[in-house]
């Protein structure tokens, strides 16, 4: 018998839920079956932390006296560059902006010392930051200048909004040529010297649940420290890639675009990041409770380290120049021993993603459930599936000819 | 008998002089150079372990000083900021003495000083900054 998301939450309120976290519900469903599993838990909590450079915030300024028109106009928050393509105060900022002043990679390889996701760090941590902005002047918006410290507590609304996070899966990256690279999965030692992998694994949220059974579009996460929701599949949401015999996909597959008040939000669970040679970034800290609604959902929140495979891709040549091959297949609990061995070759390895930050981030959800500050919602709609016949597209070129 | 790691700092003047010899033959000193770099018109900086009697380290160390050479304890060069950590382990494979390493259980990392040779491999893949060489 299954049971429903408002029994759960009716066990939360009662102070009755059974909540355990996606590493816990492996030896639980081991032990007893499934079954059992799913009929005494009734909520496994997940958890990441990694770098997630589809992220950003939109705020909204206030309206200064006399007003001011930045759509359309230019805005920095100390320096670097937010979008103004929205109304008069409305701007956004993402989280691999830096300032026009930054060398980049003229110097090889760039530092990449601040950028947006710095920005977005340091507003949650409650500092004030510069802005400025200019304007062309219009009779009801006749301001055309604006340089002034501004912090959370300033602005109307402050919210974090990030149309590709939580990747189902990642490549783990090598680099096959004869010279270090730097690339946005770190710096890449000649001949196969590392190897360095992206997921949380067997508590990574969408590995929980490979098919999207209970995570859907207007389903409750942790997201950032504060509260927040998934409003879409993230962009490059890609089901329908090669899955094993436990429906976990072997490379990176489904992806989640999430939302949520970033003035409740804390700097533990927002860092800003800077990947020498590539270029800033945010580390994002998710969490999705998943409810154990019946035997199936059980088996799939069990899944293992060992269960779970990835692509071994180079990133000197079959990465950058989109040519798709894999140098072999790895799993989880190999990549996090230290060691992989690929093509005969015994290779170190290294994690971008914080597995013990995943660790932490599942617990803290669990906690918040058992303390009845986190129910679980109802998804709204589901998000695209293994039968939703989606292929991710390269773009095709229609070069335009020079008059 | 002692062992002692430091960094020595050079200025530009002093580049050009054989100072390891005279710490090897004045002093008897071992010498293991764990670090050199020596930039035309810069300074130069070499990280040492210097083994010999307690006594003769000191004097050697003291015989560099009074050439001008900057002499500092390696232990603190480089600082492992545990507060900027997230224990993501992109560290773990640049180190090559193992000064940084993780805990496979729990998944953490980090940082024995005295396994630290100071060669700053770690410093471009720490994406947050938390490894910082002090001068």
């Amino acid at each position: 018998m299954g049971k429903t998301i408002q029994e759960i939450n009716e066990k939360i309120k009662n102070g009755k839920a059974v909540v355990v976290t996606a590493e816990e519900i492996i030896d639980i469903v081991e032990k007893k079956g499934a079954k059992k599993a799913a009929a005494e838990v009734d909520v496994v909590t997940t958890g990441t932390f990694g770098p997630m450079c589809s992220s950003g915030a939109y705020f909204n300024l206030g309206h200064t006296k006399p007003r001011i028109k930045i759509g359309g106009g230019t805005c920095t928050l100390n320096d670097v560059p937010c979008y103004t393509g929205l109304a008069a105060v409305d701007i956004f900022l993402g989280a691999t902006a830096i300032p026009d002043s930054d060398p980049r990679n003229t110097v090889f390889p760039g530092a990449f010392r601040y950028g947006g996701g710095h920005v977005i760090e340091e507003l949650v941590a409650g500092k004030s930051v510069r802005l400025k902005a200019t304007a062309y002047g219009t009779n009801c918006y006749p301001r055309k200048e604006l340089d002034t410290w501004i912090s959370l507590k300033d602005m109307n609304e402050a919210v974090l909004f990030n149309p590709r996070n939580c990747y189902q899966n990642y490549n783990v990256a090598v680099n096959l040529s004869d010279k270090v690279i730097y690339t946005y999965m770190g710096r890449l030692q000649p001949r196969l010297g590392n190897a360095n992998y992206c997921s949380a694994g067997q508590l990574s949220p969408l590995l929980n649940d490979p098919y999207y059974k209970t995570i859907g579009i207007g389903t409750r996460i942790f997201l950032g420290g504060g509260e927040g929701y998934i409003v879409w599949q993230g962009t490059q949401h890609n089901p329908c890639v090669k899955r094993g015999e436990n429906g976990v996909p072997r490379m990176g597959a489904g992806t989640l675009a999430v939302i949520g008040d970033l003035k409740q939000m804390s700097p533990a669970w927002l860092k800003g990041a800077s990947f020498t040679g590539y270029g800033c970034t945010l580390t994002v800290g998710i969490g999705v409770p998943i409810p154990l609604l019946n035997e199936e959902i059980a088996q799939y929140t069990a899944v293992r380290d060992e269960d779970i495979f990835a692509q071994v891709v180079d990133y000197s040549k079959g990465y950058p120049e989109l040519i798709s091959g894999s140098l072999g297949e790895v799993n989880y609990a190999q990549l996090k021993s230290g060691f992989i061995t690929i093509e005969g070759k015994k290779i170190p390895t290294a994690g971008i993603s914080s597995y013990s930050r995943a660790r932490m981030i599942a617990r803290l959800l669990k906690e918040r459930i058992l303390a009845k500050q986190f129910f679980l919602t109802e998804p709204v709609a589901p998000i695209p599936s293994v039968d939703a016949g989606i292929t991710l597209k390269a773009l095709t070129e229609r070069p335009v000819k020079q008059k | 008998m002692q062992k002692k790691r430091v960094v020595l700092t050079f200025p530009p003047s002093l580049v050009g002089q054989p100072i390891t010899y005279h710490l090897v033959k004045d002093y008897d000193l071992m010498i293991n150079i764990l670090r050199a770099t020596v930039t035309p018109n810069e300074q130069g900086r070499l990280v040492l372990e210097l083994t010999g009697q307690r006594k003769q380290v000191e004097d050697g160390i003291a015989y560099m000083k009074a050439l001008g050479v900057e002499v500092q304890p390696l232990a603190q060069d480089i600082k492992w900021h545990e507060d900027k950590c997230t224990h993501c382990t992109a560290c773990i494979t640049a180190c090559p003495t193992q000064a940084m390493s993780v805990d496979r259980a729990t998944m953490e990392v980090s940082f024995t000083k005295e396994r630290c040779i100071a060669c700053e491999l770690c410093i471009p893949v720490c994406p947050f900054k938390a490894l910082e060489v002090l001068i």
